[in-house]
């Protein structure tokens, strides 16, 4: 039996990603461990690993395909002895069954999944030649047609599903095997939202495709002057900024709280720790505040807290995601359980993380999962600032810059170096009160820092 | 009474008839055809292909008579009407043959006779009255009306032949004899190729349209292009015209013509009607039935559905454009409807038309002021023959490729060519129009070195002001 490889699910959210690139050709022998492609998603770029041994019989999605859809079959690996002709079977076959959309919302565990497990597991339906039952129930939610290959549509189509911003993705084609005609589009168009965000392929969009979406924006809505601007197209980061900050803004009861830090002594403790550390180890202002946050977190555990309408899930440990920018954007890799790691191990893994983030490597569970968030633009001279939560996390740090300001200590002026720090709350699951006391505890850490090497 | 029950009973042979019923009987469906006079229609027998058969003997003699412009001597070239009009109906004769093998090929009975509607249970009964005067009912679960359509008439006016000093398409396909003169009324297609084929042979041709331009459903920069050529070949054009009068006499007929106000008379041996077509929707019993008709052809939906339980009907009864493909495309439509297929009504704007006269013309979707009208923002293109090397190695550097896209969607809304061979050449047009391209994938297409093709792209490279050759 061919094994199908599956467009793999690097992340709970994910629904689609670019195939950036094969590693391997049709006709070339895999073995299990090889790295046969790499695969872009909205965060990060990812190796795809085969575990069975095979020959790559056909790969269905170029490289450098945009929008490859979750589940959809990718390529075919021939098992010893067989042709091309079992490439066919899987074809038809694969281009019958639905995806499963939703797997691995909500299951954590399961993004971890490596594709081939997933191609193991369909490979088994397959012989069972019946739809599972999981896919009966997502059936009617996701359109199918990414699957297997590449969109089809009309060249007309795409050029005007382009400039009226529908997402061709979201629509059913009518043509001959499903291509996206132009009927396919006049008819969205009619049946509404004619001036839909350019490019936006958010799944709202497909949820409801073509159904007018408030706060949606066309570029003709703008009135400009043609040729006064030029149009940056949405990569997959920037919708899902879009996407993710725009619902958190707008379905987040969040509130700010903020506090002035005196940062002089551990100005001082960095000083010298980092001058008596062994070559190579560099603690940061930022690494110490992560390790302060998470151990303020772990004494206030009320505000380690996410909300969902099943109940407040109490986090046990602290996983501290850091606001990281990156060109086109920005992603938040965690140090995981922060509260058991020392200064030298955070400061090694975020400089790690940083250095990953940027080149866009990060591995799914390495920027996924964090219980809070640090987002620091004190370096870049900003006073104070409100960050928007990075849901599910209960709040989100923001950190301005450490500045020499007057102060007041004991009736009299002095000077000291402080930074203004705003925790923004969801106040769903984190009240004001709590809010206060993980600042609270969070002020003697960084003002008298030794505590936080306890 | 002999009774006999099908699946399909499609009455009507001609090109929608007859694709409906090979379409039907490899879907499955048992089904038979009933043709009251010549399997193939119109089409095969009094239309399309005999008239192509006359224009290919006017296009030799045209160019026997330009014979020395290619090296050539041709001297004393004559014709003898007689054996035009002999082969023409031997190739008529040959094809028609030739859709009985294929209907029997595919087990399509053929009916001979004249039907007639009745109620019916699912669907209409169908009974034919046939050549022995007989009547025999059969019943099917549907019925195709595919009866097509016929010459206008306009009794009042003196429009109406008389088989002799008046022809019709049909008079006009089988003379006796040259006419030294020829009225024709109506400057479509039709109207066009007959006066195209006599004026080659040497007949004085007068064309009389209403309207202000020949061709009138084509593009108007085609139709300017067409009149220019045809009155260097002699033909005499009157637009914004109407005859008033028509009468015959011993000698021929006497036409009063109003143009521009003014009337002026014309005497000619013949005259041909070309003036529409009307549907045949007469005595079929469709009045009875509640069949919705309207200006003489049946009203139908995208499928063929006429509204009345199993009936429908496709091709020249149910309106324009007159064309056998068009007949033959909405044939398929509906059975395939019938039998369940997944199909969409056919997009009329990607019907090609032709026109066989000489020069050429071939057109898709709109002209640029039916693009204008319908408010797209249009880039044209234009390409001219004599910048193309085939044209000119052919002797044929006369005709024009223009194409009309969207200027927004960059969408091809329209071809129109006239020239050479440009019968042959639309289809690119319409493969490029169904399968929904650009001027992006057209201008990435390589057409072949030395052809007239190169046109097609010339004009599309134009419109984008990239002309490569003009």
């Amino acid at each position: 039996m061919a094994i199908e490889v599956l467009m793999p699910a690097l992340s709970p959210t994910m629904e689609e990603g670019t195939l950036s690139r094969w590693l391997v050709k049709e006709g070339d022998e895999v073995k299990s461990g090889d790295v046969i492609a790499e695969i872009e998603t909205d965060k990060a770029t990812m190796e795809v690993e085969a575990v069975d041994e095979g020959r790559v019989g056909k790969i269905l999605v170029e490289g450098g395909t945009e929008g490859v859809k979750v589940n959809a079959v990718i390529a075919v690996l021939l098992e010893e002895g067989e042709d091309e002709s079992a490439v066919k079977d899987v074809q038809s076959s694969a281009s019958q069954k639905p995806a499963p959309k939703d797997e691995g919302k909500g299951k954590e565990s399961k993004s971890s999944e490596t594709p081939v497990e997933r191609s193991e597991s369909r490979g088994r339906e397959q012989d069972n030649n019946e739809v599972p039952d999981r896919a009966k129930s997502a059936s009617g939610s996701s359109s199918q047609k990414g699957e297997g290959s590449r969109l089809k549509a009309s060249p007309l189509a795409k050029r005007m599903a382009e400039q009226e911003g529908l997402d061709l993705a979201s629509l059913e084609g009518s043509g001959p095997n499903g291509r996206i005609v132009k009927r396919d589009i006049e008819a969205a168009l009619k049946d509404g939202a004619p001036k839909a965000a350019k490019a936006d392929s958010a799944p709202e969009t497909k949820a409801a495709p073509a159904k007018t979406e408030p706060g949606k924006i066309s570029v003709a809505s703008l009135n400009l002057e043609e040729g006064t601007y030029e149009i940056v197209p949405l990569d997959g980061m920037r919708k899902t900024i879009a996407r993710r900050m725009t619902a958190s803004f707008r379905d987040v009861p969040h509130f700010p709280l903020s506090i002035d830090l005196e940062l002089d002594a551990l100005l001082k403790l960095r000083s010298e720790l980092n001058a008596k550390a062994p070559e190579g180890v560099k603690v940061s202002v930022n690494d110490m505040l992560i390790r302060a946050c998470a151990l303020a977190l772990t004494s206030v555990p009320e505000s380690n807290a996410s909300y969902t309408d099943e109940g407040l899930v109490m986090h046990k440990h602290a996983d501290v995601a850091v606001a990281v920018a990156i060109d086109g954007g920005l992603i938040t890799p965690v140090i995981k359980k922060a509260e058991t790691k020392g200064l030298a191990k955070i400061s090694e893994e975020m400089k790690d993380l940083a250095a990953r983030a940027r080149e866009r490597k990060l591995k799914p569970e390495e920027f996924q999962g964090g219980t809070f968030s640090i987002s620091n633009l004190g370096m870049m001279g900003i006073k104070s600032f409100a960050s928007i939560i990075n849901e599910p996390q209960g709040m989100i740090l923001s950190v301005g810059a450490g500045e020499k300001r007057a102060v007041v200590k004991n009736d009299a002026l002095a000077i000291a170096t402080v930074m203004t720090i705003t925790l923004t709350c969801d106040h769903r699951v984190v009240d004001g009160a709590t809010g206060a006391k993980f600042l609270e505890a969070l002020k003697p850490l960084v003002e008298d820092p030794v505590t936080m090497l306890l | 009474m002999a009774s006999e029950t099908f699946d399909l009973i499609v009455i009507g042979g001609g090109p929608g008839g007859y694709v409906a019923a090979i379409r039907a009987s490899q879907l499955g469906l048992k089904t038979a055809v009933v043709e009251r006079e010549h399997l193939g229609g119109i089409c095969l027998n009094w239309g399309c292909i005999p008239t192509k058969a006359l224009l290919r003997t006017s296009d030799i003699y045209h160019l026997f008579q330009r014979a020395e412009e290619f090296g050539l001597k041709a001297d004393n070239v004559r014709f003898d009407i007689e054996a035009i009009v002999k082969r023409s109906r031997k190739v008529a004769g040959r094809l028609s043959g030739g859709v009985g093998h294929l209907l029997k090929k595919n087990k399509v009975t053929v009916i001979e006779g004249e039907a007639k509607l009745e109620k019916g249970s699912k669907a209409p009964k169908v009974v034919v009255k046939g050549k022995d005067g007989k009547n025999a009912t059969y019943e099917a679960k549907h019925v195709i009306l595919a009866t097509g359509a016929r010459a206008r008439t306009i009794p009042a006016a003196g429009l109406q032949p008389d088989g002799k000093t008046i022809w019709t398409y049909k008079e006009a396909m089988v003379p006796d004899a040259l006419p030294a003169s020829i009225l024709v009324i109506g400057s479509g297609a039709i109207g066009m190729e007959f006066a195209s084929f006599y004026s080659t042979l040497g007949s004085k041709v007068t064309v009389v349209e209403m309207v202000d331009r020949i061709l009138p459903a084509e593009d108007e920069e085609i139709s300017q292009f067409a009149k220019k050529a045809f009155e260097k070949q002699g033909l005499k054009i009157l637009t914004k015209a109407q005859v008033e009068k028509l009468e015959t006499g011993k000698s021929g007929a006497k036409a009063t013509i109003k143009v521009d106000g003014k009337s002026e008379t014309v005497e000619v041996e013949k005259v041909i009607l070309a003036i529409g077509i009307t549907g045949n929707v007469e005595n079929l019993g469709l009045e009875a039935l509640g069949v919705k008709i309207e200006r003489g052809h049946v009203v139908t939906d995208g499928y063929g559905a006429t509204g009345v339980s199993g009936l429908y009907a496709i091709g020249d009864v149910t309106g324009a454009p007159w064309l056998a493909h068009k007949a033959s495309h909405e044939g398929v439509i509906c059975v395939e409807k019938i039998a369940g297929k997944d199909v969409h009504p056919m997009d009329k704007s990607n019907i090609p038309g032709c026109t066989y006269c000489h020069p050429q013309i071939a057109s898709v979707g709109l002209t640029e002021a039916k693009a204008k009208e319908a408010g797209h923002e249009v880039r044209v293109g234009r390409f001219p023959f004599v910048g193309n090397g085939k044209a000119i190695a052919l002797g044929e550097d006369q005709g024009l490729i223009k194409t009309v896209f969207d200027k927004k969607t960059g969408e091809l809304l329209g071809a129109h060519m006239i020239g050479a061979e440009v019968t042959e050449l639309i289809q690119g047009y319409v493969v490029a129009r169904q399968l929904e391209t650009t001027e992006a994938e057209l201008m990435h297409t390589v057409f072949a070195h030395p052809t007239l093709s190169e046109m097609m792209h010339e004009s599309v490279l134009d419109a984008y002001g990239r002309a490569l050759h003009y």
